[in-house]
């Protein structure tokens, strides 16, 4: 096989995959802007009406402000403590460090409908079941590990003589803290952020479980939506969330180049 | 420099190291506590839950000591006086303080006639026996000289059972105790568990194959036009599993693109059924996990330095050779890593089976929230959620072992 063979034949293939990976986003965008409410191509006329009917719904749109106020509260819990332990973890060597890792980073593997059965039980005594609290904290457990891995990716690399120079300088470790190391990981801690923003953004098993019809997420509204009848409102309701995950992505993007220059890596 | 002056250099250096340590693991212990209590303790309190047996050693606490040495024997026969005057009483007792319905729900779990059995005898349960209690509640209903019944109600009897981990693997306790397979109509859940693992292996060999040339390319690429192609492959990534769902569903429905293109080009008469069936969730979840399969292996492809093939093949090798030979066996810390972590994630899986496939392809997860939610069997849905936690626990252990915990990059 010749090597010009070779290349066409490998472009295609890698053409092929990344058209699956991303045609099927972009099938739905024009069917949400359709005048009519049957879902296929090609439309008969452009409407924004779908538009219209999911930003004047009070039920979308109190969907949508749960989903806001999880999203704020499981960020917040994942962002503080996740960065506070991947400063700590990287500073410290023990026995055992890999196990703890491997134990923090267990909410991104074990499958959410256990997390969901387990809240389920757990958070009901409590009262924590039908309220968004529950449902923001079982999110910022989930997660935390985000922002311990991307934090901790921005510190690997980090210069400690840095910190330690501006402690023999004087400065207090929370001003070091400060004033030198959020200033290198901020990168991560904002992508961090980002990645358990939209974990709790896009999580529907553990609020399944745990919602009751006032603390309606925007996803479970989704979810009901599709499974009793999908309509262009839902369609509507997807581009937008595409839209969505595209700022996000190059937000996150721009974040990951600035860091690794940052700290020299490219 | 003195031996003791180093030594106590040495000790200095220990203490510091050991306070650096400290101090770093005082910052991770917040996260530490917030993981233990939100995460751990839930699924702490569900493995918990399988093996917990249910209201009757506090709603019927006479009978159930009674019914223990009943248990052990071998040679099994109805109960007792002793064990049937208890129940009565104890049947009027719950009846008023109004416990019976739960002790009804448990028991209906082993018998699907036991509520009625229960609600219609204290409902007409005498002040006095006539004759022997044995007699009266025979005589009521005829059930309760059943060994089946007695079986049941000494299963329920103690605090701890193993009877939803068997039941979640397909077996049971017949009315001798003795662990027997479940009647073949009933027995769904082994069925179930084999499903998922099949589903998660075939979407984890599909994505292998769709990712590795694409990661190869991307790797062989300018870092900056693989950059921007990287950026494709994250998009799904970021964007909601319910949208890509979605998509699906549209996509794959009868007068859906793929259809009218096929029928446009005359390949098939009659639009194909790719929705709600398996060929669906195979698509759909391929779709929502190739970057997982991407990713690993590209971030392992990028550190394989070009000229080894460049060396391989100006020695002669051809391009095949020196593939399989040099860049391959390179490469396979990322297969193995992305294969583990799709088909990892991939058992876990229940939206996307659920709203694409039918019937006959929904996952363990699917059942699990069933048993919860809709026949609220909840030590059987947490005995089914403990063996997927031990399988995907065991993987986990797997991958760590094998790629650590470093190996878990994202974008």
């Amino acid at each position: 096989m010749g090597e010009r063979i070779r290349g066409i034949v490998l472009w295609s293939v890698s053409i092929a995959v990344l058209a699956f990976l991303v045609l099927p986003l972009l099938v739905i965008v024009p069917i949400s802007f359709s005048s009519a409410s049957f879902l296929s191509l090609p439309i008969p006329g452009v409407s924004l009406q779908w538009y219209e009917t999911l930003l004047t719904s009070p039920a979308w749109g109190r969907a949508i402000l749960n989903s806001l106020i999880v999203g704020v509260i499981a960020t917040s819990i994942a962002v503080v403590l996740g960065t506070l332990a991947a400063v700590g973890l990287h500073r410290s060597a023990f026995r055992g460090k890999a196990l703890l890792m491997g134990v923090l980073i267990s909410p991104m593997i074990v499958p959410i409908v256990i997390v969901a059965l387990g809240s389920y039980f757990f958070y009901a005594p409590l009262g924590l079941s039908s309220s968004l609290l529950g449902l923001g904290l079982a999110h910022a457990a989930l997660g935390a590990p985000f922002v311990l891995i991307t934090v901790g990716a921005t510190l690997t690399g980090f210069d400690a003589n840095l910190a330690r120079a501006a402690a023999s300088l004087g400065a207090p470790p929370l001003t070091v803290f400060r004033r030198v190391t959020l200033p290198v990981i901020a990168p991560g801690v904002i992508s961090g952020a980002l990645f358990a923003f939209v974990t709790s953004f896009d999580e529907v098993v553990v609020a399944l479980f745990l919602t009751g019809p006032l603390q309606r997420t925007l996803p479970r509204q989704m979810f009901d939506g599709i499974r009793e009848n999908i309509s262009p409102t839902i369609l509507a309701a997807a581009t937008l969330l595409i839209v969505f995950a595209v700022a996000l992505l190059l937000t996150a993007e721009l974040l990951r180049r600035r860091s690794e220059r940052l700290r020299g890596i490219t | 420099m003195a031996a003791d002056e180093t030594r106590d250099l040495r000790a200095a250096l220990r203490r510091t190291e050991r306070r650096r340590t400290l101090r770093g693991l005082g910052l991770t212990l917040p996260l530490i506590l917030f993981t233990l209590v939100f995460f751990l303790l839930p699924i702490a309190g569900m493995l918990v839950k399988s093996v917990q047996n249910g209201p009757m050693p506090d709603i019927l606490p006479q009978t159930s000591a009674l019914l223990q040495p009943w248990r052990a024997s071998d040679a099994r026969d109805l109960p007792d006086e002793a064990a049937f005057a208890a129940l009565a009483g104890e049947l009027r007792a719950a009846s008023q303080n109004r416990t019976l319905p739960e002790l009804a729900t448990r028991l209906n779990f082993e018998n699907a006639g036991y509520r009625s059995l229960l609600m219609a005898t204290a409902r007409r349960l005498p002040e006095a026996p006539a004759g022997s209690w044995r007699d009266t509640l025979v005589g009521l209903n005829p059930q309760w000289g059943e060994l089946a019944i007695w079986a049941a109600l000494g299963r329920a009897s103690t605090r701890l059972t193993d009877g939803y981990l068997l039941a979640a693997l397909d077996h049971r306790r017949d009315d001798n105790d003795h662990i027997q397979a479940t009647d073949p109509n009933r027995a769904v859940y082994v069925a179930s568990l084999l499903r998922t693992l099949e589903i998660s292996a075939i979407v984890t060999l599909i994505c292998l194959v769709l990712a590795y040339p694409l990661a190869y390319r991307l790797a062989t690429l300018p870092e900056s036009t693989a950059n921007l192609m990287m950026i494709l492959v994250l998009l799904p990534f970021w964007t909601s599993l319910l949208v890509r769902t979605a998509s699906w569903l549209v996509i794959l429905q009868r007068e859906g693109p793929i259809n009218q293109t096929l029928q446009w080009l005359g390949l098939i008469d009659q639009p194909l059924e790719l929705v709600f069936n398996r060929p669906g969730v195979i698509i759909a979840m391929t779709h929502v996990l190739l970057p997982f399969m991407v990713l690993p292996i590209y971030s392992v492809m990028k550190g394989i330095p070009s000229n080894y093939m460049r060396a391989a093949t100006s020695l002669g090798a051809p391009f095949l050779t020196a593939f399989r030979r040099v860049y391959f066996p390179l490469s396979l810390p990322g297969v193995t890593a992305g294969c583990l972590l799709v088909f990892i994630l991939a058992i876990g899986y229940y939206i996307t089976p659920l709203l694409i496939g039918g019937a006959n392809d929904q996952m363990v997860s699917s059942l699990i929230a069933f048993l919860t939610l809709q026949t609220l069997n909840w030590g059987l849905a947490a005995a089914l959620g403990a063996v997927l936690l031990v399988i995907t626990v065991a993987l986990y252990f797997v991958y760590t072992r094998v790629v650590g915990t470093d190996g878990m990059k994202l974008g």
